[in-house]
């Protein structure tokens, strides 16, 4: 056995490794190798794993028990003291005739509308580049390293730099909007009021559609050459090169793509929190500020929490079905 | 610049017909105006003089100067915020990647149990809000602090730890197609030499994945410094990152718009130069881990 030869002689291994083996030190060594080997994997594991339940996961189940709580400000310290409130916490979340589930609602709707068409776009405009730069031509390496600054810049410096461009009396886009094309009788203010959608809109997908480019061009390396040269030979123009090889061919590509764009774009904080600071006008008032804003201007962690587990259940129903439906979809082609 | 993509997927040598060059034309210069736009102001606004940034914009500066450059260390202390972001965000990385190479290393070579329910365990928790652990965290971080007199909370500890799991499930999940990639032969034939397995990961994966670790560093290095969530509330006078720094220029009386314009650029030159440096390989790295 190769394996338990190796072993023996591998002293550079990690501390854990070799603490593991001292229980079974008056074991044989071909015993000792076997343990080792089937327990290395784990060990391996182990770093990441601690770190996962540390961070992510147990903190979700915790968030889940205070979702039960009446964890306000004096139980801080001592949340696991708070008393139980059983579903009264679900309940002022959904209570829509209520300020608070009304406000809720409204902004789980806002970021509804919102995601549907930054992903849209960022879809969109990402596979227009991809496929517009698929092919060489003069210039395209200089234009796929500039299409990826959005993508690359920290979003607190590129989103500030929107806050400026959106600012009413000295801002750009007011600037060239009202003064040179004379749109509009004042300059528009474009943080408060229903403007605020539109420019949260316009900043999310200019930070946004460089990822979608940048897979979609990942994407577009796997397809063969073949296919087009077959394709040309049968007399496929370009436009129908790409409807028939190019598009379909993403399509396993696009549907993570999709799923990840969503997730991330309803999850977002960073980009409205920089964009409008704590309070967000009530057009752009996204699930993730909405939740911050009414846990920590409170303190009432419980009625926070029961909202996150809201949007948790929410978010993994649209994941199941959209997985679900994609996949049939899937089948059924390679089936017809 | 060496070009990635594209040798595979050329399209026919047939020529393209002049609609489809025109729109192609057309989209990508209004493409590149919007993406640049920004970058523009940026760059523009930070050599302007308060004045010229107060007053109506102007697309052309009325005079240079770099004084925002200098006044914005003083305005805040941007140095500091500069330290801890590199603190947080290094650490941060280097932790991810180690972690990240040991884990997809047994996901890649190993047949254990549990290895599927890892998997996707792991990249389950990119898909939860935020925001849903946010709460409990922090008070598992003051908890632990209060418990221990460990400070987690408002330490650059507490976020280290946190922006290292941040990275960590994209990072695995690209490195367990990387090292899928590489022929098992060569790690096989290295164990012959007389290595074991954490030789064999360091001195034959390690090297042959290269670009993969340096697509995923990057990745961890920028997830870190842009984090504004978990910075906002995990971070105090001493360990505040630029995320939250950055915005003491617009608390002020007066706006500095010069300065922020200034301060964004700063903050913003070590991670783009890296990233677009670097960025070849991101794309290989994605193709070889993502994309499948």
């Amino acid at each position: 056995m190769t394996l338990t030869a190796v072993s023996r002689r591998d002293r550079s291994g990690p501390g854990t490794k070799r603490r593991q083996d001292r229980p079974g030190a008056q074991r044989t060594t071909r015993r000792s190798g076997r343990l080792r080997r089937i327990s290395l994997p784990y060990l391996l594991l182990l770093p990441a794993l601690l770190l996962e339940l540390l961070v992510h996961l147990v903190p979700m189940l915790m968030g889940i028990v205070m979702s039960f709580k009446e964890l306000t400000q004096f139980y801080l310290s001592t949340w696991s003291k708070a008393p139980w409130a059983g579903l009264d916490n679900f309940r002022v979340a959904v209570d829509f005739d209520a300020p608070i589930g009304e406000a809720l609602l409204k902004s789980f709707l806002t970021t509804c509308l919102f995601t549907v068409c930054s992903v849209g776009l960022c879809w969109l405009i990402g596979t227009a580049a991809a496929v517009f730069l698929q092919e060489r031509f003069r210039g395209r390496g200089l234009l796929r390293t500039l299409f990826l600054v959005p993508y690359a810049l920290p979003v607190y410096a590129a989103v500030i730099t929107w806050v400026f461009m959106f600012q009413r009396d000295n801002g750009l886009v007011n600037h060239v909007l009202h003064d040179q094309l004379g749109i509009g009788d004042s300059p528009a203010f474009w943080l408060v009021g229903d403007n605020a959608f539109w420019a949260l809109l316009t900043v999310s997908v200019w930070k946004g559609w460089p990822f979608a480019f940048l897979t979609l061009m990942a994407g577009l390396q796997n397809i063969p050459r073949d296919l087009y040269e077959a394709a040309a030979l049968d007399g496929a123009g370009v436009w129908k090169q790409i409807r028939h090889i190019t598009l379909p061919s993403l399509r396993p590509v696009n549907q993570v793509l999709v799923l990840v764009l969503f997730l991330w774009t309803f999850n977002d904080f960073n980009t409205p929190f920089v964009l409008f600071g704590k309070a967000a006008p009530e057009s752009a008032d996204l699930i993730s500020l909405h939740i911050y804003q009414s846990s920590f201007q409170t303190w009432n962690f419980g009625t926070g929490s029961a909202m996150s587990v809201l949007l948790l259940l929410f978010l993994l129903v649209v994941t199941g079905v959209y997985l679900l439906v994609t996949s049939r979809g899937k089948k059924a082609k390679a089936r017809a | 610049m060496p070009d990635t993509s594209g040798r595979r997927a050329v399209r026919s040598p047939m020529a393209a017909p002049p609609s489809f060059l025109w729109i192609r034309r057309i989209f990508l210069t209004v493409l590149t105006v919007f993406v640049l736009l920004p970058v523009y102001v940026m760059l523009s606004s930070s050599l302007k003089p308060l004045e010229d940034v107060s007053g109506k914009f102007q697309w052309i500066p009325s005079g240079l100067t770099l004084r925002p450059y200098a006044d914005i260390w003083e305005t805040v202390p941007l140095a500091d915020y500069f330290v801890n972001s590199l603190i947080v965000s290094g650490a941060a990385t280097v932790c991810s990647v180690v972690i990240a190479v040991f884990a997809a290393y047994a996901v890649s070579r190993y047949d254990f149990r549990g290895k599927r329910v890892f998997t996707v365990t792991v990249l389950s928790t990119q898909m939860f809000p935020g925001i849903l652990f946010l709460l409990p965290l922090f008070l598992i971080y003051v908890n632990i602090g209060s418990a221990t007199g460990i400070a987690l909370f408002g330490s650059r500890g507490g976020l280290i730890l946190t922006y290292l799991t941040f990275s960590l499930p994209f990072s695995i999940w690209m490195l367990i197609g990387y090292f899928d990639s590489i022929p098992r032969d060569l790690d096989e034939a290295a164990k012959v030499d007389g290595c074991g397995p954490i030789g064999a990961l360091f001195r034959v994966i390690v090297p042959a994945a290269v670009p993969g670790i340096v697509a995923v560093a990057v990745y961890a290095f920028m997830t870190a410094w842009g984090e504004v969530l978990f910075a906002s509330v995990m971070t105090n006078e001493t360990t505040r990152t630029l995320a939250v720094g950055l915005q003491g220029y617009s608390t002020l009386n007066d706006v500095y718009w010069n300065q922020i314009m200034a301060a964004s650029l700063v903050v913003s030159v070590p991670v783009v130069a890296g990233f677009l440096l670097l960025q070849r390989y991101l794309v290989a790295g994605l193709t070889a881990g993502a994309v499948k």
